[in-house]
């Protein structure tokens, strides 16, 4: 049965090519312009690590009072002082202080001339916070920060630049004019967008790190952060230590809290330090804390970007047109049958059968579109680079499940426009259409 | 032309009819927001920056050894010094950015110590006495930097200098009197600094959505900043942009090869930097248009198929109405006028959908209030493109000969 209304539904087709051309147009262009956009959507607005992005927060501390801080909102990073006595405290199960650096590497190998590179100074915990895999060692241990190590963990392609890919585990090298042990090489690890550093200045949807480097050490040379750095009141004129000690906020923190209870425990502690620090005269406002998990820090600090929020709600919109479209010239090309349709019922068609025999061919016109939408959508995620950041548009590809969301989109819309269309034809009433023709 | 008759036959094709003015009420809708959006980008990406962009590259230079301030500071003067000698170099500076570099210095500014408010905050740039000239910067009040003012500075010390060029943005927000030359300000010390020359006009280093209220607000500090880096920003004579690209790069090397200048963004030609600080803006608008064009295709297209169908489908009534006494123009007008009652209630429907869009857009995506014009350009292009798409199968109803009216009764 299935294979003759489909045999019908292309005959059908075929009687109008001007008017099947236009609708599978339509759902093409219309599913495309849908799909593109939100393959780049789904690349900014993801969860960068879903299975932990609940037990993974980053304190806030308010350091700046009502007079400088953000319409009440606490910094978005913390300064030098509240970063190291989070550390101190040690009130979580891990904790690690993140800033990004950039250093340069002398020419060796087969380079003549020095490279930079980009990489987190954190503290040991950040590897198994944030489930960085290993390619070969390991991270860094708590008494290695301590010790203000010069050990460095690289990233899986900074490792294949400097070492051609082999186990550089115990091999020696100089980042910034220091030298540095590799302890660990990383495997391609690179969530975007960059939660842990957004602070950071750079590119959130940019490349994974070169390298990971001690906190301890990257203070303990005076590594500048290359992320932001925000003051308010006058820095002191003195150097390196008058700027750590100043209200300058530059510094990611994050803690791993696995319970409830633990992140009710730790909003304490940090509301409980910041009313020591008002008693003893640092700060002269009542605590304003925020904690925030992965998903609310995206959120709060508005990582999607704007133009791909509107770029997808503009095509979903243009994709709705397209299928007002299609309802109106399925209604127009059904009832021109209505005269059929009547000699179909009055042979004993029932109205399930007309029902089925237009929706295959509305399915059929869907399964055009898709097709047509699939060639569309590849070629504009390729040429994607037109129209999004270079580093927004790299992260959109085709995949599987973005084929065959495109198909089932284009089919399933298809069909659901043409329920009204069949309604009317299937309400036809027979001995009318009978009578006048 | 009566339209009570339009209206009675309308009845009949209610959703036919309802169809259409919902396809020209939402197209209306995201027509005139996606235009009002491709204008605003447009305008935004099409700002000037205030120098002479068609002369300039900018270097991005690192430092590979980690040397000391002075030596720093030796370094870069000796760099400079080799930059203006090139025959194609009209003169060159460096600075910790540039307009348009993205990397943002920017200064909370008072007008007295300790002022808890800041009255604006400006962009900050370093330069020496070559500054204004090599971007091309026009002084329209005061003076240039004396060779004295000029001094370096190093990373994490905040030495207010005593002097500082502004742009006239800057010195109208702070004295808006336009007596702003001679006086005096406050960047976040409680050294004030005073204002001895101002610049026409010099863009920030970013064009974000925050510094908008500041838009242009800039100022000079005579300093070279001793970082892990620079820009070297080089204004080749006219006509040999090439050639002193090519010279400076070897230049700097043959000077001293413990620097990276990255062999692919390393060396950027002023357009190239407006292309890169624009491309979302740009590609936003590319969006918007073709969505627009494809969108009023297939609503005309539409327009036509659903005329076309309700044609056929009145011949016979065409046919006899033709034979009763009425003319070919009075067929043409009947489907114009159906076309053009249908539009516009569509398009009425449509600016209240256009106006709930912006709002939701001012209220969730940083959008501005539309203007009328855009919706009103959007009622006459739809109204325009209705009665197009209907032509056709107007002019098609419009020649069904009277011999139609007996044919199939």
């Amino acid at each position: 049965m299935f294979a003759y209304y489909l045999d019908l539904a292309i005959r059908s087709l075929k009687r109008n090519p001007a008017l099947t051309v236009l609708m599978v147009v339509a759902i093409g262009f219309g599913v495309a312009a849908s799909m593109i956009t939100y393959s780049v959507f789904r690349a900014v607005s993801g969860n960068p690590i879903p299975d932990k992005s609940a037990r993974l927060f980053t304190p806030q501390i308010d350091s700046w009072g009502p007079q400088y801080n953000d319409r009440g909102e606490p910094p978005q990073a913390l300064d030098y002082t509240d970063a190291m006595a989070l550390m101190r405290a040690h009130a979580a199960r891990r904790q690690t202080l993140i800033y990004p650096v950039q250093l340069s590497v002398l020419p060796g190998g087969n380079r003549s001339l020095p490279i930079k590179a980009n990489g987190i100074a954190a503290y040991g915990a950040f590897f198994p916070m944030f489930e960085v895999p290993f390619r070969y060692g390991s991270g860094w241990s708590e008494a290695q920060d301590e010790d203000r190590a010069a050990v460095v963990v690289l990233g899986a392609a900074f490792n294949r630049k400097l070492f051609g890919g082999a186990n550089s585990v115990g091999r020696e090298i100089t980042l910034g004019g220091h030298d540095y042990r590799v302890v660990g090489v990383t495997r391609h690890w690179n969530p975007v967008p960059r939660f842990y550093a957004l602070f950071g200045g750079g590119d959130i949807f940019g490349k994974p790190a070169d390298f990971y480097i001690p906190f301890t050490r990257a203070l303990d040379l005076q590594i500048s952060t290359t992320g932001n750095n925000s003051c308010r009141q006058r820095i002191p004129a003195t150097g390196w230590e008058g700027w750590l000690h100043s209200d300058c906020v530059w510094i990611n923190p994050w803690v791993e809290l696995d319970t409830p209870a633990a992140v009710a425990r730790y909003r304490n502690f940090l509301e409980g330090y910041s009313a020591e620090q008002q008693h003893a005269g640092r700060f002269g406002w009542a605590p304003n804390v925020r904690l925030r998990d992965v998903t609310q820090w995206l959120a709060y600090m508005h990582v999607v970007p704007p133009e791909s929020r509107i770029a997808l709600m503009v095509s979903l919109g243009f994709f709705l047109i397209c299928l007002v479209n299609t309802i109106g010239l399925l209604l127009a090309k059904f009832m021109r049958r209505a005269g059929e349709i009547g000699v179909r019922r009055a042979l004993g068609a029932s109205r399930l059968q007309i029902y089925l025999q237009f929706l295959v061919e509305a399915a059929t016109v869907g399964l055009a579109g898709g097709l047509l939408g699939l060639l569309l959508t590849a070629a504009g995620v390729s040429g994607v680079g037109l129209l999004f950041r270079p580093e927004i548009a790299r992260l959109a590809h085709i995949d599987l499940s973005l084929v065959g969301l495109t198909l089932a989109v284009a089919i399933g819309a298809t069909v659901v426009a043409a329920f009204y269309p069949t309604w009317r034809a299937a309400h036809v009433q027979p001995a009318w259409h009978l009578r006048s023709n | 032309m009566q339209i009570q008759p339009i209206l009675a036959a309308l009845r009949h094709h209610k959703a036919g009819t309802m169809l259409i003015a919902l396809q020209i009420a939402l197209t209306l809708a995201i027509v005139c927001n996606a235009l009002f959006i491709v204008h605003q980008k447009l305008a935004h990406l099409s700002q000037p920056t205030g120098i002479d962009e068609a002369n300039i590259f900018v270097i991005n230079n690192q430092w590979a050894d980690s040397m000391s301030g002075p030596q720093i500071d030796a370094q870069m003067q000796a760099d400079l010094a080799a930059l203006r000698q090139l025959p194609a170099v009209h003169d060159a500076t460096a600075s910790e950015s540039y307009p348009l570099s993205g990397y943002d210095w920017d200064d909370f500014i008072t007008m007295k110590p300790g002022q808890v408010q800041k009255t604006t905050d400006a962009a900050v740039y370093f330069g020496d006495t070559h500054f204004l000239d090599t971007l091309g910067l026009k002084l329209i009040a005061g003076r240039n930097f004396r060779a004295d003012e000029i001094a370096p500075l190093a990373p994490h010390h905040d030495t207010v200098p005593p002097v500082a060029i502004v742009t006239q943005k800057l010195a109208d927000k702070l004295y808006p009197n336009g007596s702003a030359l001679g006086k005096t300000f406050y960047a976040m010390n409680p050294a004030p600094v005073t204002i001895i020359g101002i610049v026409q006009r010099l863009q920030r280093q970013e064009v974000e959505t925050w510094s908008a209220p500041y838009a242009y607000e800039s100022l000079i500090f005579p300093r070279r900043l001793d970082g892990d880096g620079t820009y070297y920003i080089v204004r080749a004579k006219p006509g040999e942009m090439a050639a002193a690209m090519r010279e400076a790069e070897q230049a700097l090397i043959a000077q001293n090869r413990m620097r990276i200048i990255d062999p692919k963004d390393g060396v950027l030609t002023f357009a190239q930097v407006r292309h890169r600080a624009y491309d979302s803006d740009r590609g936003t608008a590319i969006l918007m248009g073709i969505i627009c064009a494809v969108l009023l295709v297939i609503t005309g297209a539409g327009i036509v198929g659903l005329t076309s169908f309700w044609v056929g489908q009145r011949r016979k009534q065409i046919g006899i109405r033709r034979a009763l006494g009425a003319t070919r123009r009075d067929i043409l007008n009947y489907f114009l006028t159906e076309n053009f009652l249908i539009s516009g209630a569509g398009a009425v429907a449509g600016i209240v959908l256009a106006i709930a869009i912006n709002l939701w857009m001012i209220a969730y995506v940083q959008m501005t209030r539309m203007p009328w014009f855009y919706v009103l350009a959007g009622v006459v292009v739809l109204l325009l493109l209705g009665q197009g798409a209907a032509l056709a199968p107007a002019l098609r109803a419009s020649r069904v000969s009277p011999v139609e009216a007996t044919r199939s009764v």
